[in-house]
């Protein structure tokens, strides 16, 4: 098999999985309503000040969701050791990571599409600057989530309490990637300055880690 | 090797002392923050020292993943181990430091942030080795080492743009460094860097003599299971 049908089958597996239980979206969905609900108690959204904090709760609260579809992506391949299954054979590692990555892409983004009307609607949101450079940022941005976090997932797999073993991981490393979201956000919703630096930068820690992650996930896959 | 080792603690003990007094004693008293500026002598020894041992720390990973080498694995765990060490001593002096001459502990300026990422980013590390409980925590631990050093320069330059956008409350900063506290820097530097070169080394031998007696404790129930 090629790289591109590997990674489409395991998306295809994935997906379908997904589409019958709805754990991992479900669980996801309203994790994040609740830190929204508790953040809009927290902060007063009505507050014109809340203009200029939005950005960072909206991705703080996204990157806590995210750790909930994450913690699933490996754990659901060991319960019938699926994971043996696939290092015994001849497949390669990298469609497996990158097919992960992508099942994570696609269920953040699912989270992001739902939960951005509400912190529209709660925080009365409206986009200052250039609107439309809120996509690509938030494109960037969860794609720097998710890569690393599909990685740093199936490091924890080996730990004692893996579950908090991956924000341990992730949250130090994700620091610039979350300072370049939020800035750019928050840069986008103000006006007051242009988001443009932390777009390049997004771009830049996602291209170092997205080869990062795929020169290295053999080694990672292998390590039992 | 081994007869090295009182050598090094000898002179390492010899060198602090003579730091010590040079930097409390000859060095002369800085004309605005008064003896206070003292702890200078042990906050950027520390944090070169550190800084250093991270590097070594990233060098001892990517020898290991491609040698798969014990001892570049335990070089890579010791040397992550001071280097939080020698960090936090940067952290803490830092604001004990900065109360008195800036009139707060703390200010999220490019270095300070900087170093308390590096701190988070090994302390990180160190979790994962302690957590672990496969045979291969050294492959994985070595992954995440390389990873967080690929993360501080783009750590480096968001905090940088980020600061620059805000400017930060210190004043001063530029300015050169008299001469004879270049001096007493530098031996402090002299005297850290051989602390830390007696830690890791202490560290690995100690990491050492455990993987051998884990090894033989482990052999040794082999055998008596197969008895």
């Amino acid at each position: 098999m090629t790289f591109l049908a590997i990674t489409r089958a395991t998306l295809a597996k994935d997906i379908r999985l997904e589409w019958r239980s709805k754990d991992a979206i479900n669980a996801m969905l309203f994790f994040a309503l609740l830190v929204v609900v508790i953040f809009s108690f927290s902060f007063d959204p009505t507050a014109e000040e809340s203009r200029q904090i939005a950005g960072g709760l909206i991705w703080v609260a996204f990157l806590f969701a995210a750790i909930v579809a994450l913690n699933q992506t490996w754990a659901r391949e060991i319960r019938n050791q699926v994971l043996d299954a696939y290092r015994v054979s001849p497949a390669p590692a990298n469609p497996l990571f990158l097919a992960k990555a992508l099942v994570n892409f696609i269920f953040v983004s699912v989270l992001e599409v739902v939960m951005t009307p509400l912190f529209i609607a709660f925080y009365k949101l409206r986009a200052v600057g250039p609107g439309w450079e809120l996509i690509p940022i938030t494109i960037l941005g969860t794609w720097a989530l998710v890569v690393n976090g599909t990685f740093f997932a199936a490091i924890s797999l080996r730990t004692r309490s893996r579950e908090i073993m991956l924000p341990l991981l992730l949250f130090p490393l994700s620091i610039p990637a979350l300072l370049g979201m939020v800035n750019a956000t928050t840069a986008v919703l103000t006006g007051e300055t242009s988001a443009r630096f932390w777009i390049a930068l997004l771009l830049a820690y996602d291209v170092v880690f997205t080869v990062a992650c795929l020169l290295l996930f053999e080694t990672v896959l292998e390590a039992e | 090797m081994k007869q090295g080792f009182p050598i090094l603690a000898i002179v390492t003990a010899l060198l602090l002392s003579f730091a010590l007094y040079q930097a409390l004693i000859v060095a002369p008293t800085e004309f605005t923050m008064g003896d206070v500026q003292r702890i200078f002598y042990y906050h950027v020894p520390s944090a070169w020292t550190a800084f250093l041992l991270f590097l070594i720390n990233f060098v001892a990973s990517v020898v290991y993943l491609i040698r798969r080498d014990p001892k570049a694995d335990i070089l890579a765990l010791v040397s992550a181990e001071v280097g939080v060490v020698f960090c936090t001593v940067v952290l803490i002096t830092g604001p004990i430091w900065a109360r008195p001459v800036w009139g707060i502990w703390w200010t999220w300026d490019l270095r300070l942030t900087l170093t308390l990422v590096l701190w988070l980013i090994y302390v990180s590390y160190l979790m994962l080795r302690r957590f672990s409980t496969s045979s291969q925590t050294p492959k994985l631990a070595a992954v995440v080492a390389i990873l967080g050093a690929l993360d501080v320069p783009l750590v480096y330059f968001s905090i940088w743009f980020f600061r620059t956008q805000h400017p930060s409350p210190v004043i001063g900063g530029g300015g050169s460094l008299d001469p004879r506290m270049a001096h007493v820097l530098l031996i402090n530097w002299a005297a850290f860097s051989c602390l830390a070169w007696l830690l890791c080394w202490t560290r690995y031998r100690l990491e050492v003599v455990t993987r051998e007696v884990e090894e033989s404790r482990s052999l040794e129930s082999l055998l008596e299971g197969s008895r």
